[in-house]
């Protein structure tokens, strides 16, 4: 520590240059710690104590293929299954192809299986009993604010009806409030329309299920259970993946874009990129102090300190800008949240992002200062002395 | 008085290249504790090179060199460190001061070498730039200071350690007179009345005769002896 002010003194030595790299290192942080937010928000889908004693089955083949309706009674006759119920992707948009709503068709038992989304038994009524009715999420009616009571056209993106128009009109009949706001987020921004409704308009469903919802009498049952589901549907045109809630959103997701792999890739390059900056400017900040460092060396620092203080001089430089960036991101991730209307729902910057966070900074700067340091730690003091 | 310094038979060789360069040739040289003691001699004579051996900057292709009874051609990079940062002051010609850092933190900087608290180290720089005269100018930074304010930092950091010996590479080579003589003037007083050994390396027989002897090199061999 009584060589800080020493290593701090170096590292501002050029002022200019080290403030340029020093925002180049922030944005770098900045960028790591909100996209790992997406990347966790994404990781976070479906897990939560009640998503664990959920089985989602859907096709094997691909999700967007449908599954016959009688599975329906067969599953709920599968032993360890508590009860069951199905549910369709709608795919709907209001007023503009880009205000995508997660849209679903359900029978009205549906939410029975989802304890963590509030809903008054007068509003679960009203969805039973309204042919039109449509629960939305509490968010999502924010975002275009919606009341109950009003009537909205959702125009589906894949579904017409049998006069070929994909306008459909709704009303909203209740809002659904996750409970646990953390796990629970994407409830908040989803619409949930009657499949009565949704199969008696559309000429192109004919009592087709897109995936159905097993509750487990034990948890600690999921694999066997999932199995004797599977087995159900094995060598028929209409094979079936059974998967812990948790398992299906993540391969959702993974059919729409491998988040994990994107993000790494961007801040791959990014970090790269990096590497090769604070690189630059470390090895010219110590060629450009060769006489200071001889001069340490002339006055007894050994090898090793001058080694250990160029390699604390690269680290303090990383630490400095990442830490400023992951609270720069800290700030702006809520900022950006809200400004999604709803849309994303990401988390805050985690005790695990912050020790990945300072895990690479520590690595890179280490990597970042070796060479230099090595230099420095060779130097020949009097050839340096010299000027040669 | 008592032998600080011990050269029996010293030579240097450098390799340029392919090329081997002798420097320095089978010198001699004793030099008494609390003498000062300057060394001339033609540029590339081998002036610097024995100053640098003396300081233990640099090790002898040959002889042997003992500074304090301590035989310098047997010490390792780790432990030549050592015995410098304890026994070694440096003074050069360009000062060599860190430039981020106040006259202040520049005089501390061989301290750090050693187990003394933030307090103590402070307190003992003060007294050394109180020594050189330059108390009022602690916080001020190098390049806030004069050639001549800059070299009695310089002599600062160099004593504030109390070592032995102190080495002097044209200390006045970057001066006017006047801040010259002051220089000298303050080495001599360093000398005489703090018994710090000194020897200076110069092209300026003004300079010189501040020393109670001056040595002359030419072509890596010591040709004579005056006494000043």
């Amino acid at each position: 520590m009584k060589y800080l002010h020493l290593v701090w003194a170096s590292l501002f030595r050029r002022k200019t240059r080290t403030l340029l790299t020093l925002v180049s290192i922030i944005a770098a942080f900045l960028l790591f710690g909100l996209l790992d937010a997406v990347r966790l928000s994404f990781d976070q889908a479906g897990q939560s104590a009640n998503g664990a004693k959920r089985l989602q089955t859907g096709a094997r083949l691909s999700f967007i293929q449908p599954l016959p309706a009688s599975l329906e009674a067969k599953i709920a006759a599968v032993p360890g299954v508590k009860r069951v119920t199905y549910a369709n992707w709608f795919g709907g948009a209001y007023q503009d192809p880009h205000n995508q709503v997660f849209s679903f068709a359900v029978p009205p038992d549906y939410l029975d299986l989802f304890p963590e989304v509030a809903v008054t038994a007068a509003e679960r009524k009203a969805f039973a009993d309204t042919r039109i009715g449509a629960l939305v999420g509490e968010q999502l009616a924010q975002r275009f604010k919606w009341k109950v009571g009003d009537k909205i056209p959702l125009q589906s993106t894949i579904f017409p009806d049998k006069s070929g128009s994909k306008n459909w009109p709704f009303e909203v009949v209740g809002i659904l409030h996750a409970s646990d706001k953390k796990t629970g987020g994407f409830f908040d921004q989803m619409l949930l329309l009657n499949w009565k409704y949704f199969d008696e308009t559309t000429p192109y469903n004919r009592g087709a299920v897109g995936w159905y919802v097993t509750e487990l009498a034990d948890v600690n049952q999921a694999d066997k259970v999932a199995k004797a589901i599977d087995a159900l549907s094995a060598n028929s045109d209409h094979e079936t993946r059974t998967q812990t809630e948790q398992a299906a959103s993540a391969s959702w997701m993974k059919q729409l874009a491998d988040i994990g792999l994107i993000v790494g890739s961007i801040m791959g390059a990014v970090f790269f990129t990096l590497l090769l900056l604070s690189g630059n400017t470390m090895m010219q900040a110590v060629r450009e102090r060769t006489g200071e460092l001889a001069v340490l060396k002339t006055i007894g620092f050994s090898n090793v300190s001058v080694l250990a203080m160029v390699l604390a001089e690269s680290v303090l430089l990383l630490v400095l800008g990442g830490v400023i960036g992951l609270l720069l991101a800290a700030l702006l991730i809520p900022v950006v949240s809200a400004g999604s209307g709803g849309m994303l729902n990401l988390p805050g910057v985690g005790v695990n992002s912050w020790i990945l966070g300072v895990g690479l900074m520590a690595t890179i700067g280490l990597l970042v200062g070796s060479l230099p340091a090595w230099s420095a730690m060779r130097l020949n003091i009097v050839d340096a002395l010299a000027g040669r | 008085m008592a032998k600080l310094i011990e050269i029996r038979d010293l030579s240097k060789v450098y390799e340029r290249g392919k090329q081997k360069v002798e420097v320095l040739h089978h010198i001699d040289l004793d030099v008494e504790q609390g003498d000062f003691l300057a060394l001339m001699g033609p540029s590339g004579s081998g002036k610097t090179t024995l100053l640098n051996l003396i300081g233990g900057l640099d090790l002898p292709s040959g002889g042997s060199i003992s500074v304090g009874g301590q035989r310098l051609d047997q010490l390792g990079g780790g432990a030549l460190a050592k015995w410098r940062a304890a026994k070694v002051g440096f003074v050069f010609q360009f000062y060599n001061l860190m430039p981020m850092l106040s006259a202040q933190k520049n005089v501390e900087l061989p301290l750090l070498l050693t187990k003394l608290s933030s307090g103590e180290r402070k307190k003992r720089a003060a007294i050394a730039l109180q020594l050189v005269g330059l108390a009022d100018r602690t916080a001020h930074k190098p390049t806030e200071l004069s050639g001549g304010q800059q070299q009695r930092v310089s002599i600062a950091r160099a004593i504030v350690s109390d070592p032995t010996l102190l080495v002097c590479d044209e200390p006045t080579g970057d001066l006017d007179r006047q801040s010259a003589e002051e220089v000298l003037g303050l080495l001599r007083a360093l000398n005489r009345d703090h018994g710090k050994t000194i020897l200076m390396v110069t092209h300026d027989p003004k300079a010189a005769e501040y020393a109670n002897h001056t040595l002359h090199l030419d072509k890596g061999t010591l040709v004579q002896e005056v006494s000043a």
